[in-house]
Formats: C-alpha cells, sequence, structure tokens
C-alpha cells in the first residue's frame, strides 16, 4: 500500500506521549505493597501500553512494537492478577516507560530507533520465570499455538467486509489478516463480488471482503482486539462454532476466576449466543475510556484568537469612548448596546483566554517521578506532597515555568532533605517531605515549594557571599541573606552532584521567573526547613492595567504592582544628596522617580514641578518605589503587545498595548524600572 | 484615523527614463523628498504609505527614533529620515508621509517630507556611491546614485539601513540581555 503514512505519525507521537504520560503517572500512582490495586488504575496504564503497541505496528516501528509488547504482556498478566505488583515490577515498568520514551523521541527526530536490549531480556525474563512463584501458567505470549492443547481451541466464523475507503484511513486489511493468522489456524477466502474490471477499478479503494475461519485458543475479546482500528470502517461478524469446550475456550483469562475484570461482559453472557451483533455493538473499550470531550487545536490557531479577540477589544474601548460623548438620553439605544458589546466581548475574551489556560498539573504530575528518582538517586527518602493542581495558568507561561520549578524541587531534595539518618538524629521522620502547592491570589498564581529539611545556613550564605564581593551587612534581616542566593556564583553546595552545583543555579531560575512578569522569594529556619515562592502572573497576553498621564503620553502602570497613590506636597519629598529624592509613606521611605524625567518625557514644565505632584507607590520584589505622574487617567484591562517585534527591549518597559483611541501606549515594567533606576544612580560601582 | 494609501495608487505615471526599456533588471524606485534631496527606495520592500500621525515616544531612543505607532495591531517603530541623515530637522506638514518599509519580518515607518513618483531604472544608470562620504550623508546607507534627466536620485540601501547598525532597532546589547 503506498499511502503515507507519515502524515498521521504527529498524531500516534502526541498520542503515544500522553499514553506514556499516563502509564507513568499510573505506576507512581500505585502502592505496590497495598493488599489489592485499583483495577481501574491498572486497567488505564495496560490501555496505555496497548494503543502504543498498536499504533507502533501500524506505523511500522516495529521496535517500539516489540516492546511495548513485552509490557503489554507484563501488564496483562498483572491486570489479570496472575502476578502480584511488587516494586520491582513497577521499577521495571517505569524503566519501560522511559526506554519507550526514548525510542518515541529518536522516532520523531528520524533517528535510528534505541534498542532497550537490556531491559528486553529483564522483562522477558520476569514473563518467564517471575518474581515471585506463582503457580500460574505463563502466557508468554499471544502464539497460542505451543500451548493450545492445554487451552482448548475453539473455531470462529468472521466475516470481515471492509469499507472501500479502508485503506485512506490507514489501515491495511492484509495486516489485520496476517495478525489473525498468528492467534491460529486461519483458513481465507476472498470475497471478490464487488471487485470491478481491471480498467475500472480505483487502485485506492478496496472492493473486497474476507471470511475467515479461524482455529485458535484466542478469546473473541482478543480476536476483536485485531479489528480494533477498523471497527468503525468495517462490517464485521464473528460467529463461533458450536463447541461443548466454552468455558475453556475463554482461557487463559478464565483460568483465573479473579479475572474476570478484564472483559467479563463479552466472555459472560456471548459463548452460547451463536451469531455475534454486528461490530457496531461489539466492544469498544479503548474507544470509551479515552473518549473525553476535547479536540486538539493548534497553539497558533487559539493564539490567532486571541490576537482576534485583542483587536476586538481594543475597537471596543473605541467606540465606547465615542459613545461617551453621546447624549444619553437621545441615544439610549445605541449605549445600551454599546454596554451589552462590551460585556459580551469581555465573556469572549475570558472565554478565548481560558482555552490557553491549563491546570497547573501539567508541571507538577511530572514531580513525582523527579522526586523519586532523585531522592533514590541520592539515597534520601521523600515523599511528594501536591496540593491545588486544579489552579489554572496560561500555557506559555506552564512551559516556562516547568524548568525553574525542575530545579528548585532538585535544590530541596539535593542540599535541603538531610540523609535519613541524620533526620533521624535530628528527631524528625527519616522521609522527608517535599511539598509543592499553587493556589490563585489576585491575578496571579502562585507556587511554593516547601521541604523539611535542614533550611538555609545563613552563616554560610553570608561568608560564601563576601567571598564573593557582595557587599551586605552583618546585620541585614534574614530575608535579605536568604535571597542572596538568588545570585549567581552563590551555591551553597559544598560539592557538585550530579544534579546541583554545576554553576546553572538559582540565578539562572530568578531570571527566568522574571522574564514571565513573575517574582521569587525564599524563606527558611535553620533545621526547619525552606520554602520557596514563586508569583507568576495568570496570562502574558492581558494585564490589569492602570493608565496615567506622563508629560503629553499615557503610560499603563500593571495594577499587580500598584500598592497606591497620593497626592503629596513637594515638602513631602526630601531630597537625599540632591539626585535621588525619598518620600515618606507612613513610616518608610521610599524612593522616588520623576517618570517625565526618567524616560526623557518633555513636557512637565517648572510650574509642573513645583505644584502638588501624583504620586503612584509601585512595588516589585518588595521593594516599592515611588513614581511621580501628572494625571491619573483611570483603569483597563489591556492587551500586551511585544515592543521587541520590530523594535529592541526598552529598559523599565514591558511592552505596550493600544489605546482605545488605536493610539500606542508603554507598560512600564516596574522591576525593570527600578533595576534601570539602580544602574543610573550608580554609574560606575558595578 | 489616518488615511492609507497604496503605492500603486497614489503615483499616477511610471515613468522609464529614455532608452533604459530593454533589459530585465530594470528595477522599480518609488522616490522621496528630504529637503531638496531626492531618494529613492525599492518598491518591493514598500509595504504601504500612510499619512503622518501622532507617534508615542519610546525612552531611551535615539533622536531619529521618533517612536512607535499602531499599525493595525503591531507596534511599529517610527524613524525620521531627515534626522537619521543628520538633516535640519523639519516642520511636520500634510505632505509628511511614513512609507513603511518591510525588511525581515520587520517592519519600519520613515518618516519623509513627502512621496513624489514611482521610476523604473535598470542598472545603467545606476552609478556606485562616492568612496568619500560628501557632507552629512552616511554613504553605508546607499547602494547607488541614479541619473534621470538631470537631476540626482540617491538611492537608500533599506536592508542596511533598517539593519542591526543602521537604526539601533535590535538590540546592541546582544546576549546579556537577551532572556532567552
Amino acid at each position: 500500500m503506498s499511502l503515507d503514512m507519515s502524515q498521521f505519525h504527529q498524531t500516534f507521537f502526541d498520542e503515544s506521549f500522553e499514553g506514556l504520560d499516563a502509564m507513568e503517572s499510573g505506576l507512581l500512582g500505585l502502592d505496590p505493597s497495598a493488599e489489592s490495586v485499583d483495577p481501574e488504575v491498572v486497567n488505564a496504564i495496560f490501555r496505555a501500553a496497548h494503543s502504543i503497541k498498536g499504533g507502533a505496528g501500524t506505523f511500522g516501528f516495529a521496535e517500539i512494537g516489540g516492546f511495548t509488547h513485552l509490557l503489554e504482556t507484563l501488564l496483562e498478566e498483572m491486570r489479570s492478577l496472575k502476578r502480584r505488583w511488587s516494586s520491582e515490577i513497577v521499577d521495571v515498568l517505569l524503566k519501560g516507560v522511559d526506554a519507550t520514551r526514548a525510542m518515541l523521541e529518536a522516532a520523531t527526530r528520524n533517528e535510528p530507533i534505541p534498542s532497550p536490549s537490556d531491559l528486553e531480556q529483564r522483562l522477558q525474563d520476569i514473563l518467564a520465570h517471575g518474581t515471585e512463584a506463582e503457580a500460574m501458567p505463563e502466557r508468554q505470549s499471544s502464539q497460542p499455538e505451543s500451548d493450545a492443547a492445554d487451552k482448548g481451541m475453539t473455531t470462529w466464523d468472521i466475516q470481515f467486509v471492509p469499507e472501500p475507503d479502508v485503506a485512506q484511513q490507514g489501515n491495511d486489511p492484509l495486516r489485520i489478516l496476517r495478525a489473525l493468522a498468528s492467534l491460529g489456524n486461519v483458513t481465507t477466502h476472498v470475497d471478490s463480488v464487488a471487485l470491478k474490471p481491471l480498467t475500472e477499478h480505483d487502485a485506492e479503494t478496496c472492493p473486497l471482503g474476507w471470511d475467515v475461519q479461524i482455529e485458535t485458543a484466542a478469546s473473541e475479546a482478543d480476536i476483536r482486539d485485531i479489528f480494533a482500528w477498523v471497527e468503525d470502517a468495517c462490517s464485521l461478524q464473528m460467529t463461533r462454532r458450536s463447541t461443548p469446550s466454552a468455558p475453556v475456550a475463554i482461557a487463559p483469562a478464565a483460568a483465573d476466576p479473579a479475572s474476570a475484570a478484564s472483559s467479563p461482559k463479552e466472555q459472560g453472557d456471548k459463548p452460547a449466543s451463536g451469531p455475534a451483533p454486528a461490530a457496531a455493538a461489539g466492544p469498544k473499550p479503548k474507544k470509551d475510556s479515552v473518549s473525553t470531550s476535547s479536540i486538539r487545536v493548534s497553539v497558533d490557531k487559539i493564539d490567532m484568537l486571541i490576537n482576534l479577540v485583542g483587536e476586538l477589544v481594543i475597537t471596543q474601548a473605541m467606540l465606547q469612548q465615542r459613545g461617551a460623548a453621546l447624549d444619553p438620553v437621545e441615544h439610549e439605544s445605541v449605549l445600551t448596546g454599546l454596554s451589552q458589546l462590551d460585556r459580551n466581548i469581555r465573556h469572549l475574551q475570558e472565554a478565548v483566554m481560558s482555552t490557553r489556560m491549563l491546570p497547573v498539573d501539567f508541571v507538577f504530575s511530572r514531580f513525582p517521578r523527579l522526586v523519586r528518582d532523585t531522592a533514590s538517586g541520592l539515597g534520601k527518602q521523600v515523599k511528594l506532597i501536591t496540593e491545588g493542581e486544579g489552579a489554572e495558568l496560561d500555557k506559555g507561561v506552564i512551559e516556562k515555568i516547568v524548568d525553574p520549578l525542575n530545579h528548585i524541587v532538585r535544590n530541596a531534595i539535593d542540599h535541603g532533605v538531610e540523609m535519613p539518618a541524620d533526620r533521624k538524629a535530628a528527631g524528625k521522620d527519616a522521609t522527608a517531605t517535599v511539598r509543592l502547592s499553587a493556589w490563585h491570589q489576585g491575578g496571579n498564581i502562585v507556587i511554593e515549594v516547601a521541604d523539611d529539611g535542614k533550611g538555609l545556613d545563613r552563616e554560610k550564605i553570608l561568608a560564601k557571599a563576601r567571598k564573593n564581593g557582595v557587599d551586605i551587612a552583618e546585620g541585614a534581616p534574614d530575608s535579605e541573606v536568604f535571597n542572596l542566593i538568588f545570585l549567581p556564583g552563590l551555591s551553597t553546595a559544598e560539592k557538585v552532584t550530579g544534579l546541583s552545583g554545576r554553576g546553572v543555579g538559582m540565578d539562572v531560575v530568578k531570571r527566568n521567573i522574571q522574564s514571565l512578569g513573575g517574582a521569587v522569594d525564599v524563606s527558611s529556619e535553620l533545621g526547619k526547613g525552606t520554602r520557596v515562592t514563586i508569583r507568576l502572573p495568570l496570562t502574558l497576553a492581558i494585564l490589569d492595567g492602570m493608565t496615567v498621564r506622563v508629560g503629553d503620553d499615557i503610560m499603563v502602570l500593571p495594577l499587580a504592582s500598584v500598592v497606591e497613590s497620593m497626592q503629596v506636597q513637594p515638602a513631602d519629598l526630601r531630597s537625599v544628596g540632591g539626585e535621588r529624592s525619598l518620600l515618606k509613606v507612613r513610616e518608610e521611605f521610599v524612593p522616588v522617580i520623576r517618570m517625565d524625567e526618567f524616560f526623557g518625557y518633555r513636557g512637565s514644565t517648572e510650574a509642573d514641578r513645583n505644584e502638588a505632584s501624583l504620586v503612584v507607590v509601585v512595588e516589585d520584589d518588595h521593594e516599592k518605589v515611588a513614581l511621580v505622574i501628572n494625571e491619573l487617567v483611570g483603569q483597563q484591562q489591556v492587551v500586551v503587545k511585544n515592543l521587541e517585534t520590530h523594535y529592541k527591549p526598552v529598559p523599565g518597559i514591558a511592552g505596550a498595548t493600544i489605546l482605545g483611541d488605536g493610539r500606542v501606549s508603554l507598560i512600564v515594567d516596574v522591576g525593570g524600572l527600578q533595576r534601570a533606576a539602580r544602574q543610573r544612580s550608580r554609574p560606575i560601582a558595578a | 484615523m489616518s488615511q492609507t494609501t497604496h503605492p500603486e495608487a497614489s503615483s499616477t505615471s511610471t515613468k522609464t527614463p529614455s532608452g533604459a526599456h530593454h533589459e530585465n533588471d530594470d528595477r522599480e524606485y518609488l522616490t522621496f523628498r528630504l529637503g531638496e534631496e531626492e531618494y529613492g527606495v525599492d518598491i518591493l520592500k514598500v509595504q504601504e504609505i500612510r499619512s503622518y500621525d501622532t507617534v508615542t515616544k519610546l525612552p531611551d531612543a535615539p533622536e531619529y527614533i521618533k517612536g512607535v505607532i499602531n499599525l493595525r495591531g503591531t507596534i511599529v517603530p517610527i524613524v525620521d529620515m531627515r534626522l537619521r541623515f543628520r538633516m535640519a530637522a523639519a516642520n511636520y506638514d500634510e505632505f509628511t508621509v511614513m512609507i513603511m518599509i518591510s525588511v525581515e519580518d520587520r517592519i519600519v515607518g520613515l518618516v519623509v517630507d513627502g512621496v513624489s513618483d514611482v521610476i523604473t531604472l535598470d542598472d545603467e544608470h545606476i552609478r556606485p556611491p562616492p568612496e568619500i562620504s560628501a557632507g552629512s550623508l552616511d554613504t553605508r546607507f546607499i547602494t547607488g546614485l541614479g541619473a534621470i534627466d538631470d537631476h540626482l536620485l540617491i538611492l537608500v540601501d533599506i536592508d542596511q539601513l533598517v539593519g542591526r547598525e543602521g537604526l539601533a532597532l535590535t538590540d546592541h546589547a546582544g546576549t546579556s540581555q537577551s532572556t532567552h
């Protein structure tokens, strides 16, 4: 069949990677020591392995198919309770997941697919000899000829008529027949009634049907499995030749009375029922279990939608502005319409934005594995608790938060958590706890990584900081000292391990988080543990802003960083050393930045400077700064546009937006502004 | 709202200098005025022409970068060509237009005193730029000089101008500031 299968590869890869994730999380969720393992979980793991195997076979990835077949076989035995779960089996299966992932990754890159032969051998050993001496007969593979005598044979009449376009759906009827042949003795008869003369034949269709007689020990479900990929695209009739050995025929599964979980429905009520119902009524366990009501949409399309809605919001704001000038009595209906439009567009915008939102579980779900591997690699015992997995945030943010979080969690286990013996000596539980939690707070999401390890050592950090030439006072508050770990080169790891101390440190973490418009903070108590808190905006595309006038221009301050605004008299501003002045806000002295001067805007005159000024106090990273502006204009949601698309990054400016009147307005980056101000005030000192 | 006209529509005639009919290396240039001088840019790089509109100033920008405008939802920087070529600053009037130039996915608006015409030039009529910078003109941004009848057309190398060095539109500090 010369059909180009490669166009389906991407879907296969996507689904397989998802399947692997499902297997992994299922396996990690299992408690092998428990009396009984939830059969639904095992089924889910099995199904994932099964579809990867099936897909790999269909798309010609024989290595992947062969390997996952072993996994599937082992899982099938777990599922039918022929084996007991043990941590060894979970381990092997997890390694199998990794190996499969590596193979798939190689396949996505069109590289030669690595063969995990060691693991294959191990799986085969387990399958052949087992880890525990359970007296169940091993089902080595789905080729029952060898032990057919024990199982009893059934003869089935199968009438299989694929729809003419079966090949265009990526299915090859011959492959199915070959697969059938592997189950037992097959006699095939081709029904070519529909076949037209060669001159009229459309080479891309398949007008054939087959009558297959198969003598096999396999169960009906096994046979139907072969047709799983075409069950929607064919007519399939299966009839069992009546035999007296019905109960035995469903072996091997029936050999174990507890195995009813696997397929009780088909096996229980069909054996003697004569002609089986048509395929439409056939078993579709796979379909049912994965059919969540979702569709795959490319991110590009969603981003386009978001852009379009952004434009709509701008247009709407423009209309609103024009509408405000109308006489409310005369144009009542227009104004009602406008306010309705406003509401609808807000809803539309929220709905569209929510399509990009993913639960934070997408990040958290990878941590059980990471924690398990990291901890066992270091000989530590760590329990991971995750909370608030349902909190949603933007896909773009999620993708960028993975690496920093990885780093923080690894750090917590590597540096924070002590060895079990040390923990016991300190009177703690030998198993440490790492807690990952997420929650919404205002327009932000807060993600916290907390461990109950040994905490940060203030003195060590201070010593290291001094060695690196950081100027810090002896009596600096703890929070200030601890936040020094975010400076480059201040890893307090005593030795470089495979995990941390390699120089890519918390400074990179901090930079990454700041580039997302977020902030990171660390608090710690010696001997009790460390807590790293990340605050992130929910989305990068929309911002609640406070619009202010600076000179002739309107600027936007992110509402999230605005603390308060107030009117101050010139006398309230204390000048220190001439240049930078301070404003006393209650008991605090806050540095003042004159926005018009800072951004080089002309427009505020000497008179402007001397009269009472408006000040907006903003905060970033716990550092407050008072911005002198000329007028408070209002509050509105703005769509963040990138300046860098056609220009370059500007210090102190996070981006731009388009106001209702079509004009461009710059969005202030409070953190960047503070950094830029600091650099200007200390031009030489590094 | 500012009006937008496409150069094809706005130019009434497409003149061909005498005897320049034969070769295939004919190129069309949009000509514009800066003071007394006439310049040309490759018309294929011109996206559209807009009348001058208020721009939003950018902090920390060179003087010749007037600011940014909203071009149907994207933020586009605007460059005053007079200031870029170190000529006397112009008063913006009703003839002042912005030529929106698109080079390698980047869009830049050039403020000029006015657009005049679209002309076709072949290589024969283009002379190399002078080796030595004459006056204030920076020869780096000139591909050549076109002679039409008795006046001179200065052909602007728009890729150079919009590129890294020309307008300081990209980040000079390079890797240290980039976040990825």
